[in-house]
């Protein structure tokens, strides 16, 4: 029995749609049969919470009189992209300041999201149309003309543990490694993760609306390096790190509790978002789709002690969550390092944005990629 | 009874052997677990000590007449727990089973006695929400 987009908008605004969070179907799966859930169950939530480095923010200053065109600018002492027209520019939460490496624009990202003022600096040349040299003030996201949030790659789809086999710590975007297998680190929120829970992309697409740091944003493209070709399970879900997203959203509209600046000691500075997806059930398809259970979702373990981090284990969801998993011989301690309290926060809130009609489900403007592969980069020039 | 103390030396108190007089006059027993001691320099060292409570009380007196500074685990390890999103990224470095994952709920769970003050959730925390006084 196949369900429309249309029908599932109109059980939704009749107020009879039954939504669920990804976990609680994939509970319902114990017992009922995708055919039973395809019928039962309208709308499924999904979330994540996690480090999500690709992201960042346009931001539109408004003019100076006389007017600047900002050529060299920074926020609170973070260098900020000034190459595009007079007052826009991007701020990229990976950037650093130059005088603190534990501070960059993830900071001035969430100080903004929080109502603070942050400290624009700005120099140009000084053109016959843009007199002004210099600008030096204070700017909050109540006073910017916009400030959009635009991230080239969130919401991996799987993303392989890791582990460390030499005999010192390493410090890593997937957190602290101890020596000699001291422990395993994973960062997906598993059942409840969004492109997990539709492995197809059947109904995500250009044009999807999510939940992105609080705030209603949208896919706006393939996220970079979006890879079909990695290999998939007997249950048709990716080993590894494969689709991704671009997503935006009004930076304006989000909050603190669903973005936060982040250092990782010896890496340097990112930001953890959340990002949630509602994905309509439909039919029998979809229904199996999202009834995966943390069992099924294949983990890679990769081993960060070695050249291109090679995977030594396969291994799932249910296991890593357990505490400990078995390897080389040895017991190890595993430990997430995306939040799933607060994913399920997401999911739970979703839930109730969906059934409310404020969170209306659309089919995607225009499908992923159906095959994208991802390159190295060969080097030409003299290598230093 | 097991208690856990942090012990604060001046430079002046590192050459005195005060281990060996807390063991031989109080009668208690002593577990180094961790220590960054060096001739010339403050010291630190974490300690359990085990004995008969009036033993532990006087050694303890024995210590501070020193100028020895004690503190518990408690008050060495700062813990910023309002700003927490429960990501879990200190429970994987705590070795001794402090910082943990409550599986349920997937909320961080703080035992401050089995802290060892290793400073590596310092490290691990991404939003640098652990501050420990030990050394330094």
């Amino acid at each position: 029995m196949a369900k429309s987009y249309e029908e599932i908008n109109a059980r939704i605004a009749r107020g009879e749609a039954v939504v669920l969070t990804a976990e609680e179907v994939s509970r319902m799966a114990e017992e009922a049969s995708p055919a039973e859930i395809a019928r039962k169950v309208d709308v499924v939530t999904t979330a994540t919470f996690g480090a999500m480095c690709s992201s960042g923010c346009f931001i539109n200053f408004g003019h100076t009189s006389p007017p600047i065109r900002m050529e060299s600018i920074t926020l609170n002492g973070v260098p900020v992209f000034a190459g595009i027209a007079a007052v826009d520019a991007y701020i990229g939460a990976t950037e650093t300041s130059p005088d603190d490496p534990a501070y960059g624009g993830a900071h001035v990202i969430e100080s903004l999201v929080r109502g603070e003022e942050v400290h624009l600096v700005a120099r140009g040349k000084g053109t016959d149309c843009y007199p002004k040299k210099s600008a030096d003030t204070w700017i909050s996201k109540d006073g910017v003309n916009e400030i959009t949030m635009v991230n080239p790659r969130n919401a991996y789809q799987n993303y392989p543990a890791a582990c460390n086999s030499t005999e010192r710590i390493l410090y890593t975007y997937m957190g602290s490694l101890l020596p000699r297998f001291g422990n395993v680190n994973y960062s997906t929120s598993g059942e409840l993760s969004p492109l997990l829970n539709d492995p197809c992309l059947r109904t995500i697409g250009v044009g999807t609306r999510v939940f992105l740091g609080g705030a209603q944003g949208f896919v706006s493209w393939r996220g970079t390096q979006f890879n079909t070709e990695k290999p998939r399970s007997e249950r048709g879900l990716r080993e590894s790190n494969a689709a991704t997203l671009m997503l935006t959203a009004d930076v304006k509209e989000m909050s603190p509790d669903f973005l936060r600046a982040a250092y990782f000691e010896k890496y340097g500075v990112t930001i953890y978002l959340g990002v949630g997806i509602p994905l309509p059930i439909l039919d029998e398809e979809m229904a199996a789709a999202v009834s995966i259970r943390n069992r099924d979702i294949p983990a890679l373990v990769c081993d960060y002690g070695l050249d291109g981090h090679p995977p030594i284990l396969r291994t799932n969801y249910e296991e890593l969550r357990s505490g400990y998993i078995e390897l080389e011989g040895k017991k190890v301690r595993t430990a997430p390092l995306s939040s799933l309290s607060r994913a399920r926060a997401i999911a739970a809130l979703l839930k109730l944005r969906v059934s409310s009609g404020a969170f209306p489900i659309a089919p995607p403007v225009q499908a992923l990629p159906a095959r994208s592969s991802v390159s190295g980069l060969s080097e030409r020039g003299r290598t230093r | 009874m097991k208690h856990r103390y942090i012990l604060e030396y001046s430079s002046a108190m590192v050459d005195e052997p005060i281990i060996y007089t807390l063991i031989k006059d109080f009668d208690v027993k002593v577990n180094i677990l961790r220590a960054e001691v060096s001739p010339g320099h403050e010291g630190s060292m974490l300690v359990e000590l085990e004995g008969e409570g009036e033993n532990i009380s006087r050694g303890m007196d024995y210590l501070s007449g020193k100028g020895i500074r004690l503190m518990t685990i408690a008050q060495s390890l700062s813990f910023r727990e309002e700003l927490c999103v429960d990501c879990g990224s200190c429970a994987g470095v705590c070795f001794s089973g402090c910082l943990s994952m409550d599986a349920e709920k997937w909320e961080l769970v703080v035992d401050r006695e089995k802290c060892i003050a290793c400073g590596l959730c310092v490290k691990a925390c991404p939003f640098g929400l652990f501050s420990l006084k030990f050394g330094d």
